[in-house]
């Protein structure tokens, strides 16, 4: 059988050791009645076979090329380089326990050092941690972190964060007390304002001015931010946000039907205590070797166990150290050119697009990086006929904002090349 | 042996890597958007040419343990053979390819994928539904309590403890506590078992649920499980079981039987998705028919063969992660039960329990066995002996272990057996591993009898000796109250750094 390694000689061996005649001996504490005879499952197969089932699935979806996707809200399509898969692709790394046992870790403890590094300059705070499940939870922890810092109740979210987000923090946040408020002022009761820059649809909002009013209100800010855009726009550390959070897929990791992906979280000095998940930090040898280790493990569950704030265990070390391979591949100006690229096509795109008969952008006087939201004249059929071009269109975004009626976000990133742009436009005016 | 960081080996002078222009006439960031909106220099991010990162990666990767090269004995972890097969299904562009917001149309094959694999989840715990959304095993623990308080809310139900044994994980009280109970611990009995009497002075209307795992963190079978299950149920309560162990019985017996409600599995233990150094992994949730109207939105449904997400669902407690979960692992695992099939997976269990039952048997007489066997997938021992006589305690045993060669057990819990030692052989570690790993122990126990004091200093042969993390911590600390400008958590530039 597939994986399993004991022959009948081992097995009897190994009985013969123990002691006990057969198997069942060794099952006694099992009530009879509970005993299975089988499981209602079809037998193994051989890896051939797997592979064919497997692949039969595979074919059964439909794969549009990147440079054919300009759908986005929260996934997108951006270059991999091929040294992030050589990397996460080492058995050393991927086979490898949470690095509980540090000497024998080093190598995973050095690259979530890295990428709690990566992190902290990216989003201009002082500490980020190991990072989290994916953006989404990632908002829904931050939350909890300022309502433990605040001792406050409500949370404002404002304007267009990720609906999926939002309603992970509802989640989250019925366990926990919290109330989620949508937009409004904040004030003596708010733990936290949210904000996404750039947000659902893609437009800037004025991260200084949301920040400002939350800590006016005695509130802290947190903004939810996309890794890549933070090449080009100030960073949250900048504006005083006092957490920033996010998804970090456009970093080195494939879409994948939503996962997984890998959401961070950084923050202001004074609230590390209040940070979930594993952090790591420096330690030294007793010959003054410089190592890693896992840090401030006393704010976590398996040692606060139900005092503990949060109750993440791990943490998506796999998916971090794509993100810090992504990185260091990119270096700060390499992010900053595929930044400016999108952000060009993206702009292109959007004027090409105006000038459709019936288009019209959603919020002409908003700015936006390379995701835009824009009217469309029977948006689903459109979107419909792409699709038979193998084309993906833009997303709908109605379904979660009933006053977006007909409004779709189109996304461009450095895959969409210049002519990807006129075979979407072509296909449009067809 | 170590590395320098990428950020110490980065050198200004290196060139950006080659990448796209933007090939069409638009303006640039500076052009349109308000200086106050843009960065003012750049990230610190490190610069290094592809030759040079690829070596500083892989001279990284030489500093870990992994299953690849080593046997993980490691307690309630199940870290067992990564096929690679199931690496290659996750990259089929078929599946990695695919975006969330697809229509149902174009990614049949993914939700087919999800229906089966719900399917057969279910076959193998026993219950009617499986939510595959949770993102790991303590999301999975939060989820399923989050169910069933949404469940007792919904019959006007006011319940607000949830029972755990004192041997649990430390996931399961602070789940609870995060999903809104009162935590009651109950009490073990003197053979590692729950103690019924201790369990029925605990319940109470107020009991919301009891939180077990079966077989439990002692490696032994709760033999009364089904007084267990009768005992809660009849105060209205509701039993939640803990996947960590489930490796231990798959087709031998299944927790829906024994009357479990919930029952959260991980699929990187029993179902062999890798680890990846603490992640990413995946906490499906199975629940009996009462529970299914509070799962998680969406569910898959499948309907003549046609398949579509739900999201109607008035009564789901909500979304627990964007999208569908962490796909990719669903793909593995899958992957994996179908190679193994039932016949397979059976096999896998029987070997598992048979592999340390055997290990027990070949280590009783180094170190105690505080509760008789036999155990099943996993065994407890204690080390309380030598750390009295000697000196040496469970930590010393588990470091000079990976001067062997072997990753370290499981050193850290449960909290009921001072100086625990909890192993977990699996399937795939072959009969030799086994024996050789015996007489590892045999050798270190005679060493900590005769010279305790070179234990320790173990270990010696890993790129780093035992790091100082009382230092560390007192660092952190000086930074986090403002005496320190050296965060520790994080590299800074030297000139960051006052001296």
């Amino acid at each position: 059988m597939p994986y399993l390694v004991h022959s009948p000689e081992d097995r009897s061996a190994m009985l013969e050791t123990i002691g006990v005649g057969s198997m069942n001996e060794l099952l006694v504490d099992i009530p009879q009645s509970l005993r299975l005879e089988s499981l209602q499952l079809p037998d193994g197969l051989s890896e051939f076979e797997t592979m064919a089932q497997i692949s039969a699935l595979a074919n059964r979806n439909k794969v549009f090329p990147d440079r054919l996707t300009f759908r986005g809200g929260g996934i997108y399509r951006r270059f991999i380089p091929a040294a992030v898969a050589a990397v996460t692709s080492k058995p050393e790394f991927y086979t490898a326990y949470t690095p509980y046992q540090p000497e024998a870790s080093q190598g995973t403890l050095q690259a979530i050092f890295e990428f709690q590094t990566l992190i902290a300059e990216l989003t201009g705070l002082d500490v980020a941690n190991a990072s989290l499940y994916d953006g989404a939870t990632a908002v829904a922890e931050a939350a909890m972190m300022a309502h433990i810092h605040t001792g406050r109740n409500e949370v404002i979210v404002s304007g267009y964060v990720h609906p999926e987000y939002v309603q992970v923090l509802r989640a989250f946040g019925e366990g926990r007390g919290i109330k989620v408020r949508k937009d409004g002022e904040p004030n003596k009761k708010t733990a936290a304002v949210i904000f996404q820059q750039p947000d659902f649809l893609g437009l800037l909002v004025d991260a200084r001015a949301l920040t400002a009013a939350a800590h006016d209100a005695g509130a802290l800010a947190i903004a939810c931010v996309d890794p890549i855009s933070l090449a080009i726009l100030a960073p949250p550390g900048e504006y005083e946000a006092d957490i920033a959070v996010g998804e970090g897929q456009q970093l080195g990791l494939s879409p994948s039907f939503g996962g997984p992906h890998v959401g961070f979280i950084a923050c202001k000095r004074d609230l590390v205590r209040k940070l979930p998940g594993r952090l790591v930090g420096t330690a030294y040898d007793a010959a003054g070797r410089r190592g890693y280790v896992l840090a401030l493990a006393a704010r976590e569950q398996h040692i606060r166990r139900e005092r503990a704030t949060s109750n993440i265990c791990t943490n998506h070390s796999l998916c971090a150290l794509a993100a810090a391979v992504y990185l260091t591949y990119m270096g700060p100006y390499g992010l900053r050119h595929i930044a400016e690229v999108s952000f060009k096509r993206a702009h292109a795109l959007a004027e090409r697009l105006a000038a459709l008969p019936g288009w019209e952008l959603a919020f002409p006087e908003r700015q936006f990086l390379n995701e835009f939201p824009i009217r469309v004249p029977k948006a689903p059929a459109v979107m419909r006929k792409l699709g038979r071009k193998g084309i993906l269109g833009g997303l709908d975004v109605s379904r979660w904002f009933r006053e977006l009626k007909g409004v779709v976000t189109f996304a461009c990133t450095e895959v969409n090349d210049a002519r990807a742009l006129d075979e979407l436009v072509a296909a449009l005016e067809s | 042996m170590s590395e320098p960081l990428s950020f110490e080996l980065s050198r200004p002078a290196v060139d950006p890597p080659r990448l796209p222009d933007a090939e069409v006439a638009g303006p640039a960031p500076a052009d349109v958007l308000p200086p106050d909106a843009l960065r003012a220099r750049p990230p610190g991010l490190p610069r290094l040419s592809e030759p040079e990162i690829m070596r500083h990666y892989s001279r990284m990767a030489s500093l870990n343990y992994s299953i690849s090269e080593n046997f993980y004995p490691l307690g309630s972890c199940t870290m067992k053979y990564n096929p690679v097969a199931n690496e290659v299904a996750a990259a089929l562009p078929g599946f990695a390819g695919l975006h969330p917001y697809q229509d149902e149309e174009s990614v049949q094959g993914a939700l087919e994928l999800m229906w089966r694999l719900e399917q057969a989840l279910c076959a193998i715990v026993g219950v009617d539904r499986v939510t595959l959304q949770p993102a790991a095993g303590a999301h999975g623990e939060w989820t399923a309590l989050r169910m069933i308080r949404a469940y007792q809310h919904s019959r006007g139900e006011a319940r607000t403890e949830v029972l755990v044994p004192d041997s649990a994980h430390g996931t399961n009280p602070a789940s609870a506590a995060l999903s809104g109970f009162q935590v009651v611990e109950v009490k073990s009995g003197g053979d590692g078992r729950i103690s019924l009497a201790d369990l029925e002075s605990k319940l109470s209307p107020r009991t919301s649920a009891l939180m077990l795992t079966n077989p439990n963190t002692l490696g032994l079978f709760e033999r009364e499980i089904l007084d267990i299950a009768e005992l809660v149920h009849s105060t209205g309560a509701m039993l939640y079981y803990d996947g960590a162990n489930l490796n231990a019985f798959m087709g031998i017996c299944r927790p829906g039987d024994m009357g479990f409600d919930a029952v959260h599995m991980n699929l990187h233990k029993t179902f062999t998705t890798p680890h990846g150094g603490g992640g990413p992994g995946a906490g499906p949730v199975g629940v009996k028919t009462e529970l299914v109207p509070f799962l998680p939105s969406p569910t898959v449904e499948r309907t003549n063969g046609h398949l579509t997400f739900d999201h109607k669902r008035p009564q789901s407690i909500g979304r627990v992660r964007s999208f569908y979960g962490n796909f990719g692992m669903l793909v593995r695992a899958y992957t994996y039960i179908l190679a193994m099939g039932g016949d397979g997976l059976s096999q896998a269990s029987q070997d598992a329990v048979l592999s340390a039952n055997y290990l027990r048997k070949l280590v009783e007489g180094d170190l105690e066995m505080p509760h008789d066997g036999p155990c099943m997938h996993e065994f407890v021992a204690s080390a309380h002996d030598l750390t009295t006589r000697n000196g040496v305690r469970a930590l010393d045993i588990a470091k000079a272990l990976l001067d062997r060669d072997f990753y370290a057990p499981t050193v850290y819990f449960p909290l009921v057996v001072p100086e625990a030692i909890m192993v977990e052989p699996t399937e795939t570690e072959s009969k030799a591993t086994l024996d050789a790993f015996a007489r590892a122990v045999k050798d270190i126990v005679a060493e900590a009898r005769t010279n305790p004091q070179s234990l320790h200093e173990e270990p010696r042969k890993t790129p780093v000796g035992r790091l100082d993390e009382v230092t560390a911590a007192r660092r952190i600390n000086a930074y986090l109250q403002g005496q320190s400008q050296d965060p520790v958590l994080r590299w800074k530039a030297p000139s960051e750094k006052p001296s």
